[in-house]
C-alpha cells in the first residue's frame, strides 16, 4: 500500500485543509466544515488522486471539547491503491452540507450518523431514522447517552401490546476503570 | 347522460407491498417496503435496524478483550474474518508483531471462513431461488468446517479464535491431517453443486442479467469484495493491500464481466476452488513455533507457562486486571472479508477501552443498492438479488 506521505505537500497545496496528520501509514486530512465539499470533490475528480470510492462516514463524539462532534470521511482511491481519510470537527449546533451529489453511497451513512449522533445534514433528501426503532427518542450513539438507554420494552400478556416504560434498574450500571499504573 | 372518454379513464396507482420482515428469503429481518406496478418493482426501500443490538456502543464500554466476542456476532456466517480484522486493527495500534506459524493458522481458518461464508451464500440463494438439494449439501460441508472451528476453539459458531497477538491456543493434533482430507474431496462437492446448477436452465433464467451493476455504479455506491469484483474490477485486499502472509502464497482472483448474478455466483464457486488452493499451500508451508507473541506486556502468557514462572504470573494478573491500555491514535484497518471489505476503524485514548469503535459492514453498502439494482426486475426477482448480495443482518443492523 501507497503511503501517500510523500505526496503530503501537493496535498496541502490543492486542498483547503488546516492539517494533514500521518499515522501509522495512514493520513488524516482535517478540513473546515464549510469546505468539505470542495475538499471532496477535488479528491474524487483530481487525476492524481480520484478517490472514488466512500468506504464510510463515522461520527465521533468528542463529549468535553467545544467542537463536540467530529465527521470522518473515509476514501479510497482503487487506481493508486491508497486511502485517506477527511476529518471535519463540529460543535453541537453546527449542520453539515449533505455529500450526496458527491458521493451517491453517502446516504445511508449520513442517515446513520443523523440517527445515533443528530447531526443534521443539510439538503439530504431522506433524512430519516436508520438503525433504531420506528419513534425512537435521543441519540443512542452520544456519549451522554447511557448504555442501558432510558426505556423497556415489553410485550404485556394481558393487554396483547407492546409497553413502552421508562428503565428501571435494580443496581446502577456500574462502570469500572482502572487508571494505568505506568510510574 | 352522455359518457365522455373522460370519465372512462381511472387513476391508477402502484401497489405498496411490505417485503418481510417475515419472509424467508429476507436472510433474517430485512423490511422491504415495495412499489410495484403490476410484478414490475418500481421503487424498493429497505427499512434496516430490526437486529440493531448497538454493538459499537457496547463496545466502548468493554475493554480491548472483552470487545472481541462482539465481532463474531456481526456477521454470523463468517465470523474469523471478523475477530481478525479486529485483532490487526489492535495489533496495529499497540505494535503487536505475530509469529509466523500464527499467521499461517490464522490465513487457514481465514480461508476455511470463506468457504463456510460462500457455502452459505450459494446454497441459500439456490434454495430462495427454488432449488433445494444444493442448499442441502452445503450445510453438510459447512457441518464438517464447523467441526473444524469446535475444534480448534470449542465453539462452533463464535470462535474468538483469532485473538490480539496471535490465536488462543494452539491446533489439536491430527486437525491438520483431517483439513488436508476434507480438501481432497471438497472439491468433487463443489462440482456436484456446479452440476446442479451451473448450466441448469431454470438457474440461468432466473440469474443472467438479473441485477446489472455496471463497474462504475458499482464504485459510485461503494461495493466491495464479490459485488465488486463481479462487475469486472480486480479488486482483492488479500492482494492489493496485503495482511498477514497473503504476499507469499499464489492463488487468482476470479472477475466477472457481466455484473449480473450469474457471474457473482460463477465467483463464488471459482473462489471457494481458490480458498482450497491457499489451505492446501498453508497446510504445506506451516511452521512449528509460538502461536502467540512473546511480548507479555501485551499479550496474556500462556496456562503452561504460569505453572513454571512466577514473571508470567504477574504478568498474567497485570493482564486481566488493568488490560491492554493502548496509547493515543487511530486507525482503519480493513480486511477481505468474504461478503468484501470489512473495516475497523478504531480510536485509542490512552485507556484499556476503546474510544469509538466503527464498524464498516460490507452488506451495508450492497443493501443501500437494492433499490438501483432491482428496479425494473420482477417482484421475483427481488429474492435473487437478495440472495446475490449475500446480505447478512448481524453486519447491516450492528
Amino acid at each position: 500500500m501507497k503511503p501517500l506521505v510523500s505526496e503530503k505537500l501537493s496535498l496541502t497545496k490543492n486542498l483547503p485543509c488546516f492539517m494533514l496528520q500521518a499515522l501509522k501509514k495512514e493520513v488524516i486530512l482535517f478540513v473546515a466544515s464549510t469546505n468539505l465539499g470542495v475538499a471532496l470533490r477535488i479528491l474524487k475528480l483530481h487525476l492524481n488522486y480520484q478517490f472514488r470510492l466512500l468506504t464510510a462516514i463515522t461520527g465521533v463524539d468528542l463529549l468535553v471539547n467545544l467542537y463536540r462532534f467530529s465527521l470522518v470521511y473515509d476514501l479510497l482511491s482503487l487506481t493508486f491503491n491508497s486511502r485517506i481519510r477527511l476529518k471535519i470537527l463540529l460543535t453541537e449546533i453546527m449542520y453539515v452540507h449533505s455529500i450526496i451529489s458527491i458521493f451517491i453511497n453517502a446516504n445511508w451513512w449520513e442517515r446513520e450518523i443523523w440517527d445515533l449522533y443528530g447531526i443534521y445534514f443539510l439538503k439530504h433528501p431522506d433524512l430519516r431514522r436508520l438503525l433504531t426503532d420506528y419513534g425512537f427518542e435521543g441519540y443512542p450513539m452520544r456519549k451522554d447517552f447511557p448504555l442501558y438507554g432510558n426505556v423497556e420494552l415489553y410485550y404485556n400478556e394481558k393487554k396483547q401490546q407492546i409497553i413502552v416504560e421508562p428503565l428501571q434498574l435494580t443496581q446502577e450500571f456500574r462502570l469500572f476503570t482502572i487508571e494505568p499504573l505506568i510510574s | 347522460m352522455i359518457v365522455t372518454k373522460k370519465d372512462l379513464t381511472h387513476e391508477l396507482k402502484n401497489f405498496t407491498i411490505n417485503f418481510g420482515p417475515q419472509h424467508p428469503a429476507a436472510h433474517g429481518v430485512l423490511r422491504l417496503i415495495l412499489e410495484l406496478d403490476g410484478e414490475i418493482i418500481k421503487r424498493a426501500d429497505p427499512h434496516i435496524g430490526l437486529l440493531h443490538r448497538g454493538t459499537e456502543k457496547l463496545i466502548e464500554y468493554k475493554n480491548y478483550f472483552q470487545a472481541l466476542p462482539y465481532f463474531d456476532r456481526l456477521d454470523y456466517v463468517s465470523m474469523m474474518a471478523q475477530e481478525h480484522t479486529y485483532s490487526l486493527a489492535i495489533e496495529k495500534l499497540a505494535e503487536i508483531k505475530i509469529p509466523t506459524r500464527a499467521q499461517y493458522i490464522r490465513v487457514l481458518f481465514l480461508e476455511i471462513t470463506r468457504i463456510l461464508n460462500h457455502l452459505l451464500a450459494v446454497g441459500c440463494h439456490a434454495m430462495d431461488v427454488g432449488a433445494m438439494t444444493p442448499f442441502l449439501w452445503a450445510f453438510e460441508e459447512r457441518e464438517k468446517l464447523m467441526e473444524f472451528y469446535e475444534r480448534v476453539s470449542g465453539a462452533r459458531l463464535h470462535a474468538a479464535y483469532i485473538r490480539p497477538g496471535g490465536v488462543s491456543s494452539d491446533i489439536p493434533l491430527g486437525l491438520l491431517d483431517d483439513i488436508l482430507l476434507f480438501c481432497t474431496q471438497f472439491n468433487i462437492r463443489l462440482d456436484e453443486i456446479e452440476e446442479l446448477l451451473t448450466n441448469n436452465r431454470i438457474w440461468k433464467e432466473r440469474l443472467v442479467d438479473i441485477g446489472i451493476i455496471t463497474a462504475q455504479n458499482a464504485v459510485t455506491w461503494g461495493f466491495s469484495g464479490v459485488m465488486l469484483r463481479g462487475s469486472g474490477v480486480c479488486w482483492d485486499l488479500r492482494k492489493s493491500q496485503s495482511y498477514e502472509i497473503y504476499n507469499d502464497l499464489s492463488f487468482a482472483i476470479p472477475v466477472g464481466n457481466n455484473g449480473d448474478c450469474y457471474s457473482r455466483y460463477i465467483i463464488r464457486i471459482e473462489e471457494m476452488r481458490q480458498s482450497l488452493c491457499i489451505i492446501i499451500q498453508c497446510l504445506n508451508l506451516i511452521t512449528s513455533g509460538p502461536i502467540k507473541s512473546c511480548n507479555y506486556k501485551k499479550v496474556a502468557p500462556s496456562r503452561k507457562e504460569m505453572k513454571i514462572s512466577m514473571e508470567a504470573v504477574i504478568h498474567h494478573f497485570k493482564f486481566y486486571s488493568e488490560g491492554l491500555i493502548i496509547n493515543f491514535g487511530e486507525t482503519y484497518t480493513c480486511t477481505e472479508a468474504p461478503k468484501g471489505e470489512f473495516g475497523v476503524y478504531l480510536i485509542a485514548n490512552n485507556t484499556d477501552k476503546p474510544y469509538r469503535c466503527k464498524i464498516k459492514a460490507p452488506g451495508f453498502s450492497h443493501l443501500q443498492a437494492l433499490e438501483v439494482m432491482s428496479k425494473g426486475h420482477m417482484i421475483a426477482d427481488i429474492v435473487t438479488i437478495i440472495g446475490t448480495q449475500d446480505i447478512v443482518f448481524g453486519e447491516v443492523d450492528r
